[in-house]
């Protein structure tokens, strides 16, 4: 048992710190710190960042244009970019059709798609869900009939992330509806200008604009943007539920988190004391504290097996159930430290001098609103817990 | 033994839950409880001629009820719609006035908003440590997020005073007010009083704070039993419409088992406010009305965070109206005192 990482990977944690310390531009780090919006602007200027120093397809092997890292670097990476409020990499692109192209790819499509991923030319959706089709996703309905050269589309996806800044969407769509579900779905690659994708936008509950609806209506895309074989979706859909799960956790952002919320409760005062030394708030931090500590370890135990074992087993969705409920509690936390302050609708208070709560802070209870996400989507905490069933108690 | 409503409150629900659920359908509402003035100044006339404010002043002050059970009978069907109107600012100011002896015709008649200032940004719910101050019948601070301030015609400021808490009744003219809407619809306001001008209502205040703070938190949590009602009847019916794997969702058993949970939470819920309005007014007001409102507290957070997520991603959008009832069972946690406060309290007064 030894708890220390490698003096190559201390040395690896030095180097990425100092990257982010002299390369993450002040107005990124503080519209994240602030839970300001993270603009396509500035997503696409960070990605370009990440991108001229080989660090931005973090899970790419080298001979795709990735810096060719193993879990544990990756985690490295996740840890310092999360502690120097660097965003997340938005995912879609480089975190899952860059893995399926790599994977079931032709290399034509390879070739063609990969080097835009990187360079920002391109930018991706993930259109899977349905309004049918959530938990049950083998169910979806979108169809795609051959005609010629050209697929054409009908149907419609939903939940579509930031879809209303992409170019293009991967789709899950069924092209035979005559055998068993998971059997008659392929892969395929649509251009969002094409004629007949309409998108419309889905408010959230806190208010915000992130995900969209997307409409197909008689959608013509070439047969060549087939990923993989016809009819062999599924297998690809699975493939990427499994890719790249050390992640999950979230551990990176819980920790940040965490030290918000406790610098928050060192500024906000509750009759003459400061918040932290009321016992009942600081007995929830605690708490928190505890559970995220060994989540910590929780992560880096499964980490190692992935680095072990080349690839990581399904013990993996024990991290998404902990560390979604984990982060949500810190959410909570955020908002309850403020009470009745945290209550002013976002933004409604801008223009004044009379701000509610400390910088940084006056959109906490719309944070906590829209995390709640976190345990639906990915494959609901429920469905992980119906996959550890099956595969870790063999129930 | 008796748990039924008396046929008086009877005709109130009726009246109101008839009036609400046809005017106040969650489309207005949400319309109104988001842009200014983040209420609806016509349906507040309507509301106050169906006789909602008079039920919450007893007699002798010119109402016609003012017990606790008729304050939980007008918020709870608030509760059940969302209503975003001042009712809360308006049942707080009248028991100071009635506590104070004056005249509050034009409160109950609706005529005249108020609102009433109590909490701070640095003392939200422990009123010990407010910095409010008087001088030769002026007022001085800042009040931070007083629920319906946005609208008030008149405010009932909690000024520190000497070694005891006043009550001094402000002019919405005299006070700078920034209105706006909340996190989950509805209006509030900063008011900054810079030498206000003031009329002194009350003098020794601290009682009748505590007991307008008190019906406060009676209201607050029937408020949120009625719309945990709400949201665990639709969570319950979109468990049984909604289809996943060929199945409604509500025939998996853990589903089913956390919606007994909710449910379970709601009836404790239910008991906790019809004791605590049983004793709005007597001795034991305060430790009865902190233990409602810190197990409205728990319970609201399980049944809200648990509607969104049996529901999946459709309670996630401001199109789906649970979303709104969840975000308004968790903030009023935030109200009059969370649960952590509340709970305190119950520790010290036992
Ligand atoms: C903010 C947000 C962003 C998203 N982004 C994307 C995106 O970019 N692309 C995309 O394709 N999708 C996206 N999704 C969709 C997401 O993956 C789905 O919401 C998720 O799969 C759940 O599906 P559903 O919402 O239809 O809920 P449902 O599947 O209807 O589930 C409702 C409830 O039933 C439970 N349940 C379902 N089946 C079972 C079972 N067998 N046993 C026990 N409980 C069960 C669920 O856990 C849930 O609690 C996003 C969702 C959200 C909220």
């Amino acid at each position: 048992m030894d708890l220390n990482f490698t003096p190559e990977e201390e040395a690896f944690r030095q180097e990425v710190r100092d990257f982010f310390a002299e390369n993450l531009p002040d107005d990124i780090r503080d519209a994240v710190k602030n839970g300001g919006e993270l603009t396509k602007e500035i997503m696409e200027r960070y990605h370009a960042i990440l991108n001229k120093k080989g660090w931005l397809a973090t899970t790419w092997p080298k001979e795709f244009g990735g810096p060719g890292w193993g879990p544990v670097e990756r985690h490295i990476f996740d840890e310092e970019s999360c502690a120097a409020y660097a965003p997340r990499i938005v995912p879609f692109g480089l975190g899952m059709l860059g893995p399926v192209l790599q994977k079931f790819g032709s290399k034509e499509q390879q070739d063609y798609y990969l080097p835009r991923i990187l360079n920002g030319d391109d930018w991706w959706c993930q259109g899977y869900s349905e309004p049918g089709a959530g938990s049950d996703l083998a169910s979806l309905k979108t169809r795609a009939v051959k005609d010629g050269d050209e697929w054409v589309i009908n149907g419609q996806k939903t939940w579509t992330t930031l879809g209303q800044h992409a170019d293009w969407i991967f789709c899950l769509v069924r092209t035979d509806p005559d055998v068993k579900q998971q059997e008659g779905i392929s892969f395929i690659l649509v251009d969002m200008s094409t004629p007949g994708v309409e998108v419309r936008p889905i408010k959230l509950i806190e208010g915000g604009h992130e995900v969209n609806e997307v409409f197909f209506t008689d959608v013509r895309v070439p047969l060549k943007n087939l990923v993989g074989e016809e009819n062999k979706g599924w297998t690809i859909a699975k493939y990427l539920l499994t890719h790249e799960r050390t992640g999950i956790a979230g551990v990176g952002f819980s920790m940040l988190e965490l030290e918000e919320v406790k610098a928050l409760s060192k500024k906000i005062m509750r009759n003459g004391k400061p918040l932290a030394e009321d016992p009942l708030f600081a007995a929830r931090v605690a708490q928190a504290e505890i559970d995220l500590e060994a989540m910590k370890l929780t992560n880096l135990r499964m980490l190692f097996t992935a680095q072990k074992n080349g690839s990581p087993g399904p013990e993996t969705s024990i991290l998404k159930i902990k560390g979604t409920v984990i982060n949500q509690e810190l959410k909570d936390l955020r908002r309850r430290a403020l009470g009745p302050n945290a209550a002013p609708f976002p933004g409604s208070l801008s223009g004044s001098n009379l701000d509610v709560a400390p910088e940084g802070h006056a959109n906490n209870a719309a944070r906590y609103f829209n995390n709640r996400k976190t345990s639906i989507f990915g494959g609901s905490n429920e469905i992980q817990r119906n996959i550890l069933t099956k595969t870790m108690l063999g129930l | 033994m008796n748990f039924d409503l008396t046929e008086d409150r009877q005709m109130l629900q009726d009246s109101l839950r008839r009036y609400l659920g046809d005017k106040y359908q969650i489309e207005h509402r949400n319309k109104v409880a988001y842009a200014e003035p983040f209420h609806d100044p016509a349906k507040w006339g309507e509301l106050t001629e169906l006789g909602a404010l008079f039920a919450l002043a007893p007699e002798d002050a010119g109402g016609m009820g003012g017990a606790g059970f008729d304050i939980s009978v007008v918020f709870e069907e608030l509760g059940r719609v969302l209503c975003p109107e001042p009712v809360l600012g308006a049942l707080m100011a009248s028991r100071l006035m009635t506590a104070a002896g004056a005249d509050q015709e034009a409160l109950l008649s609706g005529e005249t908003r108020y609102a009433v200032g109590l909490g701070e940004l640095d003392a939200p719910y422990d009123l010990s440590g407010l910095s409010t101050t008087v001088k030769d019948g002026k007022v001085s601070g800042r009040k931070s997020v007083v629920y319906g301030g946005q609208a008030a015609d008149v405010f009932l400021i909690a000024a520190k005073d000497g070694d005891s808490l006043s009550v001094y009744e402000v002019q919405a003219s005299d006070a700078s007010v920034t209105g706006y809407a909340m996190m989950d619809g509805a209006g509030a306001a900063e008011v900054v009083l810079e030498d206000a001008p003031a009329k002194l209502l009350l003098a020794d205040a601290d009682a009748a704070i505590e007991d307008a703070v008190n019906a406060g938190v009676v209201a607050l949590c029937s408020e949120a039993v009625g719309a945990m009602d709400v949201l665990h009847k639709m969570t319950v019916e979109y468990l049984g419409q909604r289809k996943q794997f060929g199945r409604p969702i509500g025939t998996f058993q853990v589903l089913q088992h956390r919606a007994v949970d909710m449910l379970t939470e709601i009836e404790q819920s239910r008991s906790i406010v019809i004791k605590a309005a049983a004793e709005l007014g007597g001795p034991d007001a305060t430790r009865y009305a902190s233990m409602a409102k810190n197990l409205i507290g728990r319970a609201g957070r399980l049944v809200a965070e648990e509607a969104i997520q049996m529901h999946g991603g459709i309670a996630m959008t401001w199109e789906y109206p649970g979303s709104h009832y969840a975000k308004r069972i968790i903030m009023i946690d935030a109200q009059l005192g969370d649960t952590d406060y509340h709970l305190s309290r119950v520790a010290q007064v036992a």
